[in-house]
């Protein structure tokens, strides 16, 4: 019997582990948004990303991808302007 | 019901979501941001741990540069391997070299390989991603673990205040082999991961690099206070944030506002029998003391 060692890169992504989450999702205010990447940087699933889209004071806002979130909450105490929200999520 | 967005994740980062880590883990913060900030042309080798049991569970990885794993204490002699086929094919400025591993790996086990590959000077960045513990097979205390933590291994109870051993200091350990770079970095300051990881790539030669990274269920806190308690360890004076270039003391985080000790101790359950009874409070007042000593030999307010 052969057994490969090595796989193929990022395979882990077909692992949707939004079900993680218990009884708090984040919400992005995209007008609260001021485009500074905090999230991005300190979400520890690598979710939290630019849309490319500007709000209406000129800012690009970033959003985050429910289908891996795990709920954790750092994206909300990280962020310098408030715009993101822990919200009990209802199943 | 989950809000439906309209917008999809680039999954653009080095490391792909779908890993098993933790809500609020610190170590895949740092793989993640160590592994952004070096780029693509990395080859990284992992020591086991959690950083490489939520990644790489087979016949998946969530990596998506080239990685391997050996063995525990094998990270650094992987790496030297490599450094040295990449020296002979003229290809050493063109692909960075790093290891990872935990503090177990680091502080403890794979220590004499660390420090072969530092006495012989190879090119390659050493990351130790430093939760304070053996957390992947159940939160056992390691040679990182701080004075009075409660760890399986050191459980507090009637006889005993946790840990009874100080944390190894690791950095003099580098520095003791001369290198060109030795730092430390918290994922509660990401920034500050991404330019040293950036400064230090650009530095021939071997590097050390030590992340101070919160684990949920060893520390006993919850999800969302990873940056908190990182913030708090820093801001106490605890986890010193520093960084030598040559041997020298380059650049240090200061302290606006010195925090109690007892501020980031109050919100780890590690700690937590610290405030059950009056010899508790006298192991406070130690744990205060190694942070003030650290706020004065680095001069950090
Ligand atoms: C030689 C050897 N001893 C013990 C183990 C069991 N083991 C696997 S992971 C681990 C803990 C690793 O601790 P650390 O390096 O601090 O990383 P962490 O799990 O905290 O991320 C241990 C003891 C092993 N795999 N190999
Ligand atoms: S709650 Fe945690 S996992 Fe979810 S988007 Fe925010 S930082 Fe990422
Ligand atoms: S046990 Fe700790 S280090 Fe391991 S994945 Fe969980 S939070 Fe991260
Ligand atoms: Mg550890």
């Amino acid at each position: 019997m052969k057994i490969p060692i090595t796989v193929k890169p990022g395979t882990t992504a077909r692992v949707k582990t939004g079900n993680w989450r218990e009884l708090y999702v984040p919400e992005i205010d995209y007008e609260k948004c001021i485009g500074c990447s905090m999230c991005e940087k300190i979400c520890p699933e690598g979710i939290c990303f630019s849309t490319g889209e500007k709000n209406s004071k000129g800012k690009i806002f970033f959003e985050k991808d429910l289908d891996y979130c795990k709920g954790c909450g750092l994206c909300a105490e990280i962020c310098p302007a408030k715009a993101i929200e822990m919200k009990r999520e209802e199943k | 019901m989950p809000q439906k967005s309209k917008y999809k994740a680039p999954l653009a980062h080095l490391v792909n979501p779908g890993h098993s880590a933790c809500a609020g883990c610190g170590m895949i913060i740092a793989s993640r941001l160590v592994l952004d900030a070096a780029g693509k042309n990395t080859i990284v080798t992992n020591a086991t741990g959690c950083s490489e049991v939520t990644t790489t569970q087979y016949p998946m990885t969530a990596f998506k540069i080239p990685w391997i794993h050996s063995l525990f204490e094998n990270p650094a002699s992987l790496a030297s391997g490599i450094s040295a086929v990449l020296r002979k094919r003229g290809q050493e400025d063109k692909i960075n070299v790093i290891a990872i591993g935990g503090d177990g790996a680091t502080f403890d086990i794979g220590l004499g390989n660390i420090s072969g590959m530092w006495e012989r000077g190879d090119n390659v960045l050493y990351v130790c991603y430093d939760n304070e513990a053996y957390q992947n097979t159940g939160y056992q205390s390691s040679g990182a673990t701080p004075l009075n933590a409660h760890t399986t291994t050191t459980p507090a109870g009637t006889k005993s205040f946790g840990s009874q051993l100080p944390k190894k200091n690791m950095i003099e350990i580098a520095l003791a082999h001369n290198l060109p770079y030795v730092a430390t970095a918290t994922v509660g300051y990401p920034l500050d991961v991404i330019d040293k990881v950036k400064k230090t790539l650009a530095i021939k030669g071997p590097k050390y690099l030590q992340i101070y990274c919160p684990c949920v269920p060893g520390w006993g806190i919850e999800p969302k206070d990873t940056v908190k308690v990182s913030k708090l360890a820093v801001n106490s004076g605890f986890y010193p944030i520093v960084e030598f270039i040559n041997g020298q003391l380059a650049r240090k985080m200061t302290i606006s506002k010195q925090e109690p000790v007892e501020n980031f101790l109050k919100i780890q359950k590690r700690f937590k029998h610290l405030f059950a009874s009056p010899g508790g409070q006298k192991e406070i007042a130690r744990l205060q003391v190694i942070a003030d000593y650290n706020i004065k030999k680095f001069g950090l307010i």
